[in-house]
């Protein structure tokens, strides 16, 4: 029995070969990095990449549970404005008080997708567009379409701007707790079997008996919170709430997700790998910026969104290929 | 038992009528509403301001319809929109098109439309030869489709003054906007094709039972690729129509959001989600809606947030009351 409960890595990359890759990718891209440019591996480099990146790594991680049971959460960029707006009007509070609350306020956008998506039964993908539309509405209507600033009196700037015991960024401090909970859920627990088994196939879990509605209700309430995580980190890194950022998050971490070799149609992916793949895009773009510097080439920020697609396309062609081989094998069997 | 089984037919048969008239009630009712309360709503003016902006709406939205009739989405329109109406202007204001302005004319109408052409192409063999779900094949396109079109025109917004261009967008015809009578031949087209082509009916097959349309032997592939060019060429055309109006093609604003007023439309006009419907009129009465909800809380002072809350509350209602009419 605890052969069976113990870590196999072998096993793991057996179960999740698509996610292999996207590690090989972002190990060849740090050593080019690290291998081109001077201050690439520099501690400031390092930790500012990765405190800005928190944000990402969270929704990613909230939509990769979403995306296991073949469901899709658009909402997540425009909860994350309204979270960070929610953040900063309650930061005289202190991060203690405006940090759980803002949080809470997520959950809230997440329990609604779910009650409209579980019990109204209206399809995932509108309800969560609807709710992009309604967050971000709420957010402008709460901030008056204007950024909050934060009270930099109290010690909320300190979760974006500081580093726990001065080496790394508190954001990535509770990030790397937040993925490390979330892979035991999903590993190790029923309701993570349970997750997995939806996207497998959700009229067979139904009838298995599993407990379907409470697996769906938790991603996206999961979904919802992790998007107010990242919010939180945007008001306190940046020191406003703002009502207008958060548009085309819920495509960057679609596509972090996806990279990270998680299948669309759900019931199989990998965490660590989702968090790959967010690190990995963000590693796109920060060598982008490094080259640009070089002066050799000169990329216009207009140029992220074509790269930001053909990156997504490349992917998939990937995905559907190792997918084709997979159903083979299958049908070979 | 008895008064059970007597009354059953007669309620369902009112339900039923409720709901299969439903968006022409909504309809009804914004209307009573704005004669009532909307200052100068009964005037040629408003007619003539709301049939020039639902026009680009009801284009897409009919294009949208094609797409969801075969239990697709397309999420590029607006991306698409962007791409024809930067191409356009950079087209007529090149050398080429400066020194021969008809030939240019032609030009900055068919490349365009050529462009948006591929996309479909793209989106539909994504779709339908890879087996890609079509949200994640047309977010491809959504993500990087404004992107191309920022690039090239380096994020600057093209004024032109260019009067032959801009009937496409400004023009009457007996009084009434170029682009609402474009929107009717288009519309009546789409439902010849629709309900008296077989590409129509392999059309509804495909959203119907795609299975059994294949074993049937229908060209599954080629129309699915076919609805998704459809719908990209329909919004390279609302894209120009955009930039024809404003005399301006702005790439960062052109159809923006535009993906959200399709679907609505085509779900408030009775598409189903799942496929197998395609009520091209019924698209054109959603776009009719969503412009006049839009124009009514304008009209009355509600800022734009409140507005987009109320879309996203449209949405959701018209997808719960046909996930009801379903079940």
């Amino acid at each position: 029995m605890l052969d069976q409960n113990a870590f196999d890595l072998r096993k793991y990359i057996s179960r999740n070969p698509q996610s292999v890759a996207v590690w090989i990718a972002l190990v060849v891209l740090i050593i080019f990095g690290l291998l081109r440019y001077d201050n690439f591996g520099g501690a400031y480099n390092i930790t500012s990449f990765l405190n800005y990146n928190a944000m990402f790594i969270a929704i990613s991680v909230g939509m990769c549970f979403v995306i296991l049971t073949g469901g899709i959460d658009l909402s997540v960029g425009s909860v994350a404005a309204f979270t960070s707006v929610v953040a900063a009007y309650l930061s005289p509070y202190g991060i203690e008080v405006a940090m759980p609350l803002a949080i809470l306020s997520g959950i809230g956008f997440g329990l609604f997708n779910a009650v409209c998506i579980v019990f109204l039964r209206i399809p995932p993908f509108i309800t969560t567009l609807a709710t992009m539309l309604g967050a971000k509405g709420g957010s402008l209507v709460i901030s008056g379409a204007e950024t909050i600033a934060v009270d930099w009196g109290s010690n909320f700037t300190q979760l974006g701007m500081e580093k726990a015991f001065n080496i790394v960024p508190w954001t990535i401090v509770i990030v790397g707790i937040l993925v490390v909970g979330l892979w035991i859920v999903l590993e190790m627990t029923s309701l993570g079997r349970t997750i997995l088994a939806v996207g497998g196939g959700e009229d067979a879990s139904t009838m298995m008996g599993l407990k379907v509605n409470r697996a769906k209700i938790f991603v996206y309430a999961l979904s919802g919170g992790c998007a107010g995580i990242a919010g939180v980190f945007l008001a306190s890194g940046f020191g406003a709430g703002q009502p207008l950022e958060g548009v085309g998050w819920e495509l960057s971490a679609i596509a972090a997700v996806v990279v990270g070799g998680t299948l669309l149609t759900g019931g199989l992916g990998s965490l660590p790998a989702t968090v790959a793949g967010a690190l990995l895009l963000g590693l796109v773009f920060n060598i982008l910026n490094f080259e640009n510097g070089k002066g050799w080439i000169s990329f216009s920020a207009y140029w992220q969104m074509v790269i930001r697609g053909a990156f997504l396309f490349a992917v998939i062609l990937f995905q559907t290929r190792v997918m084709n081989r997979q159903s083979k094998v299958e049908f070979a069997k | 038992m008895t008064s059970l089984i007597t009354d059953e037919p007669m309620r369902t048969d009112f339900t039923r009528r409720l709901k299969q008239n439903g968006g022409l009630i909504a309809l009804g009712i914004i209307i009573l509403f704005n004669i009532i309360v909307t200052p100068n709503f009964l005037q040629a003016q408003t007619l003539a301001v709301n049939i020039s902006q639902v026009a680009t709406i009801a284009i897409v939205a009919m294009g949208m319809t094609l797409v969801i009739a075969t239990g697709g989405i397309d999420l590029s329109v607006g991306a698409v929109m962007a791409l024809s109406g930067a191409l356009a202007p950079l087209i007529f204001q090149s050398e080429f098109g400066t020194a021969y302005p008809a030939l240019g004319l032609v030009a900055a109408l068919l490349f365009p439309l050529a462009a948006a052409f591929l996309c479909g192409l793209f989106n539909g063999t994504i779709v339908a030869v890879l087996k890609v779900q079509p949200i994640i094949a047309t977010l491809i396109l959504f993500i990087s489709g404004r992107g191309i079109a920022q690039v090239l025109t380096n994020g600057n917004l093209q004024t032109f003054s260019n009067p032959e261009f801009s009937y496409l967008g400004t023009g009457k015809i007996l009084g009434f906007p170029f682009q609402g009578w474009l929107a009717l031949v288009i519309a009546c087209l789409l439902f010849w094709l629709v309900n008296r082509t077989i590409f129509g009916r392999y059309l509804l097959a495909v959203g119907g039972n795609e299975r059994a349309a294949k074993l049937s032997g229908g060209p599954v592939r080629k129309v699915k690729i076919g609805a998704y060019v459809l719908c990209s060429v329909l919004s390279g055309l609302a894209g120009l129509i955009v930039v024809a109006i404003n005399s301006a093609s702005d790439a960062a604003r052109n159809g923006n959001l535009m993906e959200l007023d399709a679907i609505a439309a085509a779900v408030v006009g009775g598409a189903l989600l799942q496929g197998g419907k395609a009520p091209i009129f019924g698209a054109i009465l959603g776009a009719v809606i969503i412009q006049l909800v839009k124009y009514t809380l304008l009209a009355n002072g509600v800022e734009d947030e409140v507005a987009l809350i109320a879309k996203a509350a449209i949405i959701l209602a018209a997808v719960y009351i046909q996930q009801a009419r379903k079940e």
